[in-house]
């Protein structure tokens, strides 16, 4: 029997990768498996995905998916400048992000925050558990206030959200959602990937061995319990057809950079995602109910990428020669006249 | 006393206070001395402050067009009274003083000539513009010193515009400020005379053109194909990344589409500024950073990363005074050992040391093509002297080679591969593997790079075996690059028994002492170190000596250190070590003297 091909032409297989060596149950993996499943029912290049992490348990697993792809499992924290310096250098190339929440709000946090600044063209995946895992279990800086750890201390400190930090940044896609809700998740992949500009999904992702037990805000039933969707969240691929049925008044629709289409059923808010003030209004009121609200926050079609803003053209700077890159006889030797 | 005139052969000195607009008046003495033909080696002593501090610039001006800094100011500009009477005593016996009348020489010394000047009253009521006065008080003093060394107006016309090249409308205002002081110079010293005169002259400095070494550095970029450039502000390296700004606006944009052909980011701090060209040379651009010491030391971990992972990638360091924030605008050639082995772990980097700005220039491209060529960081060791200050040079040649993109596959190579390609597989026994670059459409070209233990097939390993050999191979890449990277220059015309090693800008002071060691009866042998790691040939120089001279600017002897490291211990005795280390560029009477103390020689007076 022939594996079922996307339209272009890859079985699903060829977005996979090497087997995991997370724990059984991490929430990682299962992410692992979205992101499988996104890439290849958006038919994702494999030559033309890049694949960056930083350290960590949440940073080892681009090599999980996509073999084929280039990836760079770099260092702690540094994973949006090599994600920047990358993309610059080829703009053809599908800049896919994997990071923690250690990697990304305690030891990265400045270049986090620098990339969305930028609006670097890229995905951003935070594998969120709320725990230094690889470490044996320590707070991370998005551990909730009262938050429990396994040894039985209580986190006093605030905690970072990073879809706050991104929507005082004017990141141009916030999004939150869970690693155990797919049907959620693989729609905001998607879109993430399709949008032009950096997009960041901050997915609560439980770490089964250290940050799963009663007491912690990033375990599986803490998450089951005070999950609240804003949206029922669809994509549909530039090539395929909207077909969708819809009450007035219940759907938007948002138009992504490459021709896909978001659209977005209202659920528990009625939430505009093109509105930044409403979304930062969201996530604080949503603090204060102790829930976890998953769903698109916000996006911006019109923000222009970082590549975009400094005039760089689509052909790759890689592939320049010298005589693109060297100046040109008679203007070297009209300088060095200038020179005496 | 000392007797003259001396012609073409002294050193000025301009006392100011920083952030008054001193250095244009500095720039069109120096361009107006140049342009008749005189040799000038410009230094500015700068503070780490944008106003208010002081500030000097020394002038050298030599007829053999010596570029090493020299002693005490023949001739002083005296405008800072924070600094007057210190100024003072340091000009030498038989010198001569402008300075503001203000400033009391009552009691002063007698052994120096006074020349002053009302440059208060003069500005206020020769120079028209309110905004621009205090800028153009400098211009007052330039056209005093034209009438005391006799440089002619013209001379400093001609200074004028070529230092105000792109803003035409500056030069009246200039000039008439120049005038002003040559005036009051001719109304009130014309028949004064001084022990030092400036007189055209041909020979030394036909052709030479004056640059930056930052400036030649941006130059060497531009030409070496860098595309991708990330750094952070940092004294004395941010004038590299602004020069390469403005080719890059100059040269890199394409007319008819306004896109650039290059990426120059301004970092949120160095380990982004790394981390970005490291991203980019992964990516198979040819990409860069300039720092100096602080950013060094945050660099440290993407250079491990680069090393082991094996990414192509150019850093500049223009090193200052450390440790620490050490004297931000002093030079130095300490970061030496640091950066050899920055990182972590058991690493070794290329470093190219340049001692001149044709070599700024030439490195720059260099650096390019070994770092595509070995897939690895290549450092370049520039300091704040070779960076900041202008230098006498020939023209820089076009080039002639193409780049060195090195070992690269693409989607057709992968192809016709018999075997299976492996990125970490020393294929040619020469220690360099062979890369793909991400968006190589071939269904091989994929793996995944990675900071932790890799075996030759880049997977994942922490077994013993792959990490030694690996390690093993990285030794051999570098044995590799050993000759391949610049050679030392060697000058054993001499004969002596004695040699002298010196790397970078010491180079300079090194060709002034050997002058003056072999006027005094000791002539003595030289090689220049050009590269990091050091060239087999540099044993061969050693062994011909019975002594070694290892010339450096640092206190610890870094050079001298590796030298001893890396020769047999028979050669690593003949070794002796002299340092300067004070923040100011190295004089060649910090060679001179103790290599003569040293010598058992008295230095003669």
């Amino acid at each position: 029997m022939s594996a079922t091909l996307n339209h272009i032409g890859l079985a699903r297989d060829a977005y996979k990768g090497a087997a995991t060596t997370l724990c059984a149950g991490c929430g990682h993996n299962s992410i692992t498996n979205h992101l499988v499943k996104a890439m290849y029912e958006l038919g994702v290049e494999p030559h033309l995905l890049a694949k960056m992490s930083g350290i960590g348990c949440s940073s080892k697993t681009p090599a999980y998916f996509v073999e084929q792809a280039h990836g760079f499992n770099g260092v702690h924290g540094r994973m949006p400048a090599l994600t920047t310096g990358a993309g610059l250098a080829n703009r053809k190339l599908v800049m896919l992000g994997v990071s923690g929440d250690g990697d990304t709000v305690s030891i990265g946090l400045g270049g986090f925050m620098h990339l969305m600044r930028r609006n670097v063209d890229c995905t951003y995946i935070i594998e969120d558990n709320g725990t230094y895992g690889l470490t044996k279990g320590q707070f991370s800086a998005t551990a909730d206030v009262g938050s429990v750890q396994k040894r039985g201390s209580v986190n006093t400190y605030q905690p970072i959200d990073p879809c706050a930090v991104a929507l005082t940044l004017g990141c141009s896609f916030v999004a939150r959602s869970f690693s155990g809700d797919g049907k959620q998740l693989v729609p905001l992949i998607k879109a993430a990937i399709a949008h032009r500009g950096t997009a960041v999904l901050d997915v609560i992702s439980p770490c089964v061995t250290f940050n799963d037990h009663d007491g912690s805000t990033k375990s599986y039933s803490w998450v089951k319990d005070h999950d609240e969707q804003i949206q029922d969240v669809t994509f549909i691929p530039f090539f395929e057809e909207i077909n969708v049925d819809y009450e007035p008044g219940t759907i938007k629709e948002v138009e992504l950079h490459d021709g896909s289409h978001l659209v977005l059923k209202k659920l528990s808010e009625d939430h505009d995602p093109t509105d930044r003030i409403a979304a930062m209004r969201l996530i604080e009121e949503a603090r204060e109910r102790n829930q976890l609200l998953t769903g698109l926050l916000y996006i911006d079609e019109t923000a222009q990428d970082f590549a975009s803003r400094e005039s760089l053209p689509e052909r790759p700077l890689r592939d320049l020669g010298e005589a693109d890159l060297r100046m040109s006889r008679d203007d070297f030797a009209l300088h060095m006249s200038e020179l005496a | 006393m000392t007797p003259g005139p001396f012609v073409n052969d002294l050193m000025f000195q301009a006392a100011t206070v920083n952030g008054s607009g001193s250095q244009s008046a500095n720039l069109v003495l120096t361009r107006a001395i140049f342009s008749m033909g005189i040799p000038v080696a410009p230094k500015n002593v700068f503070p780490s402050n944008i106003e208010g501090l002081p500030t000097w610039y020394q002038l050298r001006v030599s007829p053999r067009g010596y570029q090493a800094r020299a002693g005490e100011p023949d001739v002083l500009v005296a405008l800072n009274p924070a600094t007057w009477t210190k100024d003072l005593a340091g000009v030498r016996p038989g010198g001569a003083v402008v300075h503001e009348e203000a400033y009391s020489t009552a009691g002063a010394r007698q052994d120096v000539s006074y020349f002053p000047v009302p440059f208060a009253k003069l500005a206020k009521t020769r120079i028209s513009s309110d905004s621009l006065r205090k800028q153009l008080t400098n211009m007052l003093y330039v056209g005093v010193v034209a009438g005391l060394l006799g440089i002619p107006f013209e001379a400093i016309e001609h200074g004028i515009k070529r230092t105000f090249l792109t803003k035409p409308k500056a030069w009246p205002v200039n000039v008439d400020a120049a005038c002003v002081g040559y005036q009051y110079w001719r109304d009130n010293f014309a028949d004064r005379r001084i022990n030092h005169t400036l007189r055209p002259m041909t020979g030394v400095t036909d052709g030479l053109v004056l640059i930056e070494g930052n400036q030649a550095a941006a130059l060497g970029c531009v030409m070496g194909g860098c595309t991708v450039a990330a750094w952070y502000p940092i004294t004395p390296s941010s004038s590299l990344c602004e020069n390469l700004i403005a080719y890059a606006d100059r040269f890199r944009v394409d007319p008819a589409s306004g896109e650039k052909k290059i990426a120059i980011v301004q970092a949120e701090d160095e380990l982004a500024a790394l981390g970005m060209a490291v991203g980019a040379g992964w990516t198979g651009a040819r990409a860069m950073t300039s720092t100096s010491g602080p950013g060094i030391s945050l660099m440290a971990e993407f250079s491990g990363l680069a090393y082991y992972a094996e990414v192509p990638v150019v850093i500049f360091d223009i090193q200052r005074i450390g440790p620490s924030t050490g004297l931000p605008t002093r030079t130095s050639q300490a970061d030496l050992g640091f950066v050899y082995t920055l990182s972590h772990g058991d690493t070794k980097h290329l470093v190219l040391l340049p001692g001149t700005v044709e070599e700024c220039y030439e490195f720059a491209q260099d650096a390019f093509d070994l770092a595509d060529r070995f897939q690895t960081p290549v450092f370049v060791l520039s300091d704040l002297d070779l960076g900041m200050n202008l230098w006498m040079t020939p023209p820089f040649a076009y080039p002639e080679r193409p780049f060195d993109r090195g070992k690269v596959l693409s989607a057709d190579d992968l192809e016709r591969l018999e075997s299976r390609w492996g990125r970490y597989r020393d294929v040619d026994q020469d220690g360099v593997p062979y890369r793909t670059l991400p968006g190589t459409d071939h269904p091989a070209a994929g793996y995944f790079t990675r900071g932790s233990g890799h075996d030759e097939d880049a997977r994942y390993t922490e077994e013993a075996e792959a990490y030694a050999r690996n390690m093993d191979r990285l030794v051999r890449k570098l044995e590799t690059a050993r000759g391949a990277v610049p050679a030392p220059v060697v000058d054993s015309s001499a004969g002596s028994t004695i040699g002298l090693i010196a790397f970078g800008t010491t180079h300079h002071a090194v060709v002034e002492a050997r002058d003056l060691l072999r006027e005094q009866g000791l002539p003595v042998d030289y090689l220049r170190v050009r590269a990091l790691p050091l060239a087999a040939s540099i044993a061969e120089f050693v062994r011909a000596h019975e002594r070694v001279y290892v010339i450096e600017q640092n206190r610890d002897g870094q050079m001298y250190d590796l030298l001893r490291l890396e020769l047999a211990a028979e050669l690593a005795g003949r070794l002796r070590s002299i340092r300067h280390y004070d923040g100011r560029p190295i004089p060649a009477e910090s060679i001179t003297r103790p290599l003569l103390e040293l010598e058992e020689k008295v230095p003669v007076q």
